[in-house]
């Protein structure tokens, strides 16, 4: 069962950017925010090679991954056509600038 | 309120883009109406010949399936011709009655073919090359009838013959001038074409006038008759003798039409309600037939329905490309070769190769190519850049070389490529895939086939190929513009030109500004318009515009390159290569301390740190004690150098020394796309300064400069630029060169293609004639510097994006 979980304030995260969230022994997460201060966590790894995408370049509702350019769409993780592939999302929630993700 | 309706009436290749691009511009604006004459959605006309052929399948060549229109909320009515547009009340009514409304009316009504005004043109076994239909009748007829006859030797004529020679029938083709093709080749190369079609086993009769077609006795066409009496048998007659624009409809609502519906440069007719694209318009008394410029006006023509209001129709050079399997063809621009022209002429007929090139006023304004037409593309570009060619004028006829000397076995004529050859030696992705991807997804340009195959996506090198292939695959559709026409991504319609100029012109200084200011269709661009406006905002305002960390890539957000496994690697700047004791035994402590996995040197005379985790930089930096070596970023990379006077035996300079100077002098500096200098000390050149972007040669009487070279994808032998004598000239010099570039150059174009785009007189001219120009040029590159601090000590030592460094932890 998971389990919402504080990991950090709205004001951690750049605009346009996103943090890492290391855990011991499993996926790192990438926390994203946009331009217009929406949030999102996928797992760190590009559905094609597994590049970090949270150091990519956060556009729109969209990150480029650095390694090879592939466009995930940060709601859904799934790569933007013409490319194919999934990577995980985690539920994620703000309340009062405090951002919980919903772990394991 | 009600969106306003749009209706188009013709559902071809023209039509149907202008609605693709309008619904990227504005999804929502309408409701939208189309009327299709034929019972079929939108395919690739020009595919027609392959259809014919039995290459491909109707299905294949489908670029708009039903579908698609009802994915886009398109009201689609096929089979329906339109026989009246009221325009007093706006209304269309269609052939069965059906009658729709409209506010804005688009038409894109195409051409019909020509029908030769002869005795007999309306007999069974009579047709044109125009549609599906046609190409159905004429595979129907191969497969009872014997004789054909194709009555026109232009493109369309010679790829009908070729397609019924395909299915089996004897074909004669007729045609009234003096060689085939007389629009497309000279005479030369349509004797050399004529021999190799009449060797696949088509007769030609050339300089015949058609009289009559001769009814035979079941009442079908049985002979073609001339004018001087002769006659040859035909069971089947294809009118191929050109098209005329379709304007009927408009002609009779009323609209202005002279030979087409004329429009102005925003493809308005008279009537402002009413646009028209295609091959139905004529525009500053000119009609169009190949399919480039049709495309053209869709994005004109879809700007203006959006109500964006500032797209203009420019008529560019076009190219044309005959797809007959196995006949290489090309002609591109003006090559007849009129009034104060030059030619020049490659001839070979035992080898099948004939080239013409066509300059006038030291450009490059036409070519036509038979049997190699590899670097045909590249002709192309020359002539729609339109700038000087003296200084490639002995090399022009010998084609751009090989296109990318690395990772295609050193292939660069397309044609003769095997389906599995590796066409992309990055992503391992073969011609049959590209090929494929182009014909079954309809693809236009080399971005399209980029992102669907991932072919040149990489390293580039292997785009001068891909466009081969896409121009032999869909000839003159082939949408192959120079960057400094393209727009610079999906974001805006700006070329990188244009956005150069409008931040300078409206002093932008920040991207959220030029973004707004700029209209871009996206509220914070993309990935690939970013770091471009980035760059170009900061290059322009220096001190003025902030540098944004989230528009660059990861590399020169965080100061070092990332690795394929998420660690990065680290090299610190060793002054024109010199290093010292000290410093090497901090590395290796660093390198013990960080468990670096590898210590390698580079090509650049440093050393590089690979397998550093992220959170370790600012420590490694630290303890390294040593400034950032900008490894990473679009930026000075190294000053290479060779040992110089101090040691060397033959050196006739201190190289050592000029370089170090250099490097501290440009330390920190930004540019379009990575910079290396190299200065050596005597002619033998040991720091190989003929491939860097500046290379500097000692000889015993002062310093020669080489701009343009690059050592990468393809190797590009710098230019010899100018002599200086002292070493306060060479960093004056370099240094003004450098900005120049830095002002001039679009983003992530190499010095090399810089020097291509705008020639070395210009670069000259501004940086050796215009003493004053230069010195201003220098002046502004150090003001651009004094801003630039070592990023490795503001991060460990001011905190300076500390998050970047720090993950977070649960």
């Amino acid at each position: 069962m998971s389990e919402w979980k504080a990991v950090c304030q709205l004001a951690d995260i750049p605009s346009q950017g996103a943090r890492v969230l290391k855990r011991e022994g499993k996926v790192d997460i990438a926390i994203f925010r946009t331009i217009d201060d929406q949030l999102f966590a996928l797992h760190d790894r590009c559905p094609h090679k597994g590049g970090p995408l949270s150091q990519g370049i956060v556009s729109g509702r969209s990150v480029a991954c650095p390694l090879h350019n592939w466009h995930i769409d940060l709601a859904t993780g799934q790569a933007c056509a013409p490319d194919e592939g999934c990577t995980g999302h985690i539920a994620l929630k703000q309340e009062a600038g405090t951002v919980y993700l919903a772990l394991d | 309120m009600d969106k306003q309706k749009l209706v188009m009436v013709g559902n071809g290749m023209a039509g149907v883009r202008t609605l693709e691009e309008l619904l990227k511009l504005a999804p929502d604006a309408y409701d939208i109406t189309v009327f299709g004459a034929e019972p079929h959605a939108n395919y690739n006309r020009i595919m027609l010949s392959p259809v014919l052929t039995g290459e491909q399948t109707l299905p294949e060549i489908m670029l708009n399936d039903v579908d698609w229109y009802a994915d886009n909320g398109i009201t689609l009515h096929l089979g329906k011709p339109v026989v009246e547009i009221d325009r007093g009340r706006r209304v269309v009514r269609a052939a069965d009655g059906t009658a729709v409304p409209y506010d804005r009316l688009l038409l894109a009504t195409g051409s019909n073919p020509f029908i030769l005004p002869v005795p007999g043109k309306d007999l069974p076994g009579v047709v044109t090359f125009r549609d599906i239909a046609d190409v159905n009748q004429m595979i129907d007829a191969a497969g009872c009838h014997r004789h054909a006859v194709v009555i026109g030797g232009g493109l369309l004529g010679l790829e009908a013959a070729n397609g019924l020679l395909a299915r089996g029938m004897d074909v004669t083709v007729v045609h009234l001038g003096e060689w085939l093709l007389d629009r497309q080749l000279d005479k030369t190369a349509a004797q050399l074409l004529q021999q190799s079609l009449e060797a696949k086993g088509l007769k030609f009769l050339l300089q015949k006038q058609t009289a009559e077609l001769v009814q035979g006795e079941s009442g079908r066409v049985c002979a073609v008759r001339f004018k001087d009496g002769d006659a040859v048998p035909a069971d089947l007659v294809v009118m191929a003798v050109g098209i005329r624009p379709n304007y009927t409809l408009a002609e009779q609502s009323g609209l202005h039409c002279d030979r087409g519906v004329v429009v102005n440069d925003s493809l308005q007719t008279f009537d402002p309600r009413v646009y028209a694209v295609g091959e139905c318009v004529s525009h500053r008394g000119v009609s169009y037939g190949l399919v480039a410029p049709l495309f053209d006006m869709a994005k004109v023509a879809a700007n203006h329905l959006a109500n964006f209001g500032i797209a203009r129709y420019v008529p560019a050079a076009t190219s044309t490309k005959l797809k007959v399997t196995g006949i290489d063809v090309f002609s591109a621009g003006d090559f007849t070769g009129t009034d104060g022209c030059e030619q020049i002429t490659l001839s070979d007929p035992m080898g099948g190769v004939y080239k013409k090139l066509v300059v006038k006023d030291d450009k490059l304004v036409g070519a036509c190519l038979y049997g190699d037409t590899a670097d045909g593309g590249w002709y192309f570009r020359l002539i729609r850049e339109g700038h000087a060619v003296h200084e490639i004028r002995d090399q022009l006829m010998l084609g751009e070389g090989a296109i990318g000397d690395t990772g295609h076995q050193g292939q660069n004529r397309a044609m003769g490529m095997p389906d599995e050859a590796e066409v992309c030696g990055c992503n391992g992705v073969c011609k049959g895939s590209i090929v494929k991807a182009i014909q079954e997804k309809g693809l236009f340009t080399v971005d399209d086939v980029k992102k669907h195959t991932k072919a040149a996506s990489s390293c580039g090198s292997c785009s001068g190929l891909v466009e081969q292939i896409l121009i032999n695959c869909v000839g003159g559709a082939a949408d192959v513009k120079p960057k400094s026409e393209k727009a610079i991504c999906g974001c805006s319609d700006m070329t990188h030109g244009q956005l150069r100029q409008a931040i300078r012109d409206k002093h932008l200084t920040s991207l959220a500004d030029t973004f707004r200011e700029l209209a871009w269709r996206s509220p914070d661009g993309c990935a690939s318009c970013r770091p471009a406006v980035n760059y170009y905002l900061i290059s322009t305002w220096p001190g003025e515009a902030k540098d944004d960390p989230q528009s660059r890539f990861i590399n020169e957000r965080v100061h070092a390159n990332i690795q394929k496994d998420g660690t990065y690697s680290v090299v610190p700047r060793m002054w024109g290569g010199v290093t010292n004791p000290s410093e090497l035994r901090r590395i290796a402590d660093v390198a013990d301390k960080y468990d670096i996995p590898m210590v390698k040197v580079t090509g650049g005379q440093r050393i590089d740190l690979l397998g550093v985790k992220k959170e370790d930089l600012p420590k490694v930096w630290q303890e390294l004690d040593m400034p950032s070596g900008h490894a990473y970023g679009k930026s000075l990379r190294t000053v290479k150098t060779c040992v110089g006077s101090e040691f060397c035996r033959f050196g006739t300079q201190d190289s050592t020394q000029m370089g170090i100077d250099l490097e501290k002098d440009l330390f920190g500096m930004w540019s379009p796309a990575k910079v290396k200098l190299a200065v050596s000390g005597c002619p033998r050149n040991c720091a190989e300064s003929g491939i860097k972007d500046v290379g500097i040669i000692g000889v015993d009487s002062g310093w020669e400069l080489y701009i343009g070279g690059n050592g990468g994808i393809k190797t590009e032998v710098a230019e010899f630029f100018c002599k200086v004598k002292t070493r306060e000239e060479v960093m004056e010099y370099s240094g003004a060169f450098l900005q120049l570039y830095r002002e001039e150059a679009f983003y992530l174009e190499r010095t090399v293609h810089f020097l291509q785009r705008v020639g070395m007189d210009f670069i000259k001219q501004r940086v050796l004639q215009d003493e004053v120009g230069r010195s201003e040029l220098y002046a502004r590159l150090k003001f651009a510097l004094s801003f630039e601090q070592d990023p490795w000590a503001e991060r460990y030592a001011k905190g300076v994006a500390s998050h970047e460094f720090a993950p977070l932890t649960v």
